[in-house]
């Protein structure tokens, strides 16, 4: 066991290397450079920049370049917006990082809520009309676009029945207190439906064939011989055994999340860090997608490790040597 | 001795009009998808959504693509079925047009990105050692950034968007799943003795691979990307809502959603964006439940639930 979980973590860091690797490359590829918006000025002549390269290093040889990147990297510097003038993406990530983090949380256990007692009461009574319904219900909820389902709850909730609102996380920022969080949980109901809806429909699937499976398992029927009841057996035996992939694949979840929050946030003007990302690609602000694509590659990668681990601690059978 | 189980289409299709032969697996396999009603539906209408794209200059006499600034975001009329968009073009027009571009795309990024997954699965479940590990590596490196997220970035690095290029961006970004499941069936199929017997009988590489490997991976490597195609298809549509896809005005179904961003045209007119949304929808519907019909038509001991 411990000696996996080491093996795995050796995987781990090279992995994170690499990935700094890609991210420079992509930077790198980006056409300009922090000085390009300011050489407009006609005002400063072209050596005033040529120095201001060399003090940034931009002449430096690529490895160097690198290197230097990384060691600010490691100092928890991730450079400067070309856009917002010079502001540090530091600061424009912490200032949306929480919000996405609420979201993704609220979201994922909207899912749990929702796939966990539908899988289990669709395997206990399977072809019933619960059952069809949960599957009818989960292959549309992998088939729509989430971004679609939001519009579709937009013009629901908000413009048609006025119960929720549809854009930001409040509707007034002076708001403190008990008010200011239902008012920020109220704005928060459709994304994070629409952000669960593809995970709760995986799930629903996930944690129907997992107790299907245990339902029909030896240990079941031997527990309905000795004469357990339905209850103890439904939540003893099948609903704990059905959990695990679900444990386990929180770590992947959790990617998952972040990549559909970029496009959820869009939707509903939801100022997380999906939507720093849209406005960064729109305005081109290579600093900040960069340091984006650094966070969540990490963050996955983060995720997988956990999950790798988790399902080797959950599932003893599993051998990894 | 052929290890052919998973026949192509126009083996099925041979089989199907020689009736006095015992059923070949290529048969069984058909007899299953067409018992899968939820496929069979699937498949009919998808082909009805692939038609009217085909004939789309027979359905309508608008073109999709021009704009008239007097006539914009008009409510449904004789003329105008669906109304016009934000630009004064015809929405019903574009919906059927949109269908062109969007299939197009879904379809030639799904199968570049399957030549990309095949090859390099092939490779590292084969050869093994190094060389696998180097490209499993790599793809768990692409795996790591959403594909959404990557796409995005590549597309903000390019100077201007095009159909092509477009295509490339979405491919070389998806292509891994496919590398992880080609390699995959070929690491157990690697061990089975049939293979052995192919080595000991000093078949060279290539004729193991193309003559054993392949033909017994098909199965998994078609219906991965049947659902990666429908994939596809919900990713240039999220790319094109948000206005970094297919460029405007070349009309997909995803850049007719993306109207549907202005509140105005969200609250007065659904019936500009509601449809390309459903059409959308009922693609991918189809999509997934062919692609769940060859799973099992492939995969007879893969049906339990």
């Amino acid at each position: 066991m411990s000696r996996y979980i080491i093996r795995r973590l050796l995987v781990f860091i090279p992995m994170l290397f690499l990935l700094t690797i890609i991210i420079f490359a992509l930077a790198k590829a980006a056409p300009g450079d922090p000085l390009t918006g300011k050489q407009l000025d006609p005002t400063v002549s072209k050596e005033v920049y040529e120095i201001q390269r060399e003090e940034l290093g931009l002449n430096d040889s690529l490895p160097k370049q690198y290197w230097n990147w990384l060691s600010s990297l490691a100092s928890g510097d991730l450079g400067n917006s070309m856009y917002y003038n010079g502001r540090s993406v530091e600061s424009l990530i912490s200032s949306r990082l929480l919000n996405t983090v609420y979201l993704g949380v609220f979201a994922y256990l909207i899912t749990l809520a929702i796939s966990i007692p539908l899988g289990i009461y669709s395997a206990k009574r399977p072809y019933s009309i619960l059952d069809y319904t949960a599957t009818t219900f989960s292959f549309i909820g992998l088939a729509i676009p989430n971004f679609f389902f939001g519009l579709i709850g937009i013009y629901i909730f908000s413009i048609h029945l006025g119960w929720l609102p549809s854009q930001s996380t409040m509707s007034d920022p002076l708001l403190t207190g008990i008010p200011a969080l239902l008012d920020r949980l109220h704005h928060m109901i459709l994304p994070s439906f629409t952000l669960a809806l593809a995970g709760t429909a995986t799930y629903m699937r996930y944690v129907r064939s997992e107790a299907l499976d245990i339902l029909g398992s030896e240990y079941i029927r031997m527990a309905k011989a000795k004469g357990m009841k339905e209850r103890t057996i439904l939540y003893k035996h099948t609903l704990r055994n059905a959990l695990i992939p679900i444990i386990t694949l929180s770590g992947y979840e959790f990617g998952i999340l972040l990549g559909g929050a970029v496009i959820t946030e869009q939707v509903f003007n939801y100022p997380g860090l999906g939507m720093l990302f849209i406005e960064s690609i729109m305005n081109r602000d290579y600093p900040v997608i960069m340091s984006i694509n650094l966070l969540l590659g990490a963050t996955i990668l983060f995720g997988n490790l956990l999950s790798d681990i988790l399902y080797s601690v959950a599932d003893p059978r599993i051998r990894y040597d | 001795m052929k290890n052919n189980i998973n026949p192509t289409m126009e083996q099925k299709e041979q089989t199907n009009t020689t009736d006095e032969l015992p059923k070949s697996p290529g048969r069984l396999g058909l007899q299953r998808f067409m018992q899968n009603k939820l496929a069979v539906a699937g498949t009919i209408i998808l082909s009805l959504i692939i038609l009217t794209a085909i004939f789309a200059p027979l359905l309508t006499n608008i073109d999709p693509t021009k704009a008239d600034l007097t006539k914009i975001e008009q409510p449904p009329s004789s003329e105008h079925i669906l109304g016009t968009d934000s630009s004064g073009r015809d929405n019903f027009a574009r919906l059927l047009y949109g269908g062109r571009i969007s299939l197009i795309v879904g379809f030639s990024a799904m199968m570049f990105s399957l030549i990309i997954g095949v090859v390099t699965g092939t490779i590292a479940g084969y050869f093994g050692g190094k060389i696998d590990s180097l490209i499993m590596r790599f793809a768990d490196l692409m795996l790591a950034l959403p594909f959404f997220v990557l796409a995005l970035t590549i597309i903000a690095i390019v100077d201007e968007v095009t159909i092509a290029l477009f295509v490339f961006v979405i491919a070389i970004t998806t292509w891994p799943n496919l590398t992880r499941i080609v390699r995959g069936s070929f690491l157990t199929l690697r061990e089975r003795e049939f293979i052995l017997s192919a080595q000991a009988l000093g078949a060279k590489n290539h004729r193991i691979i193309f003559k054993h490997l392949l033909p017994n991976a098909v199965g998994p490597i078609i219906v991965n990307a049947t659902l990666l195609m429908a994939t596809m298809i919900i990713l240039e549509s999220g790319m094109s809502f948000i206005g970094m896809g297919i460029p405007q005005p070349t009309p997909t179904w995803g850049n007719m959603l993306s109207e549907a961003q202005n509140i105005r045209i969200l609250r007065n007119h659904p019936e500009a964006w509601l449809p390309p949304g459903l059409i959308i929808l009922l693609t991918v519907l189809s999509i997934n439940f062919i692609g769940d019909g060859l799973r099992d038509a492939f995969d007879p001991r893969g049906n339990k639930s």
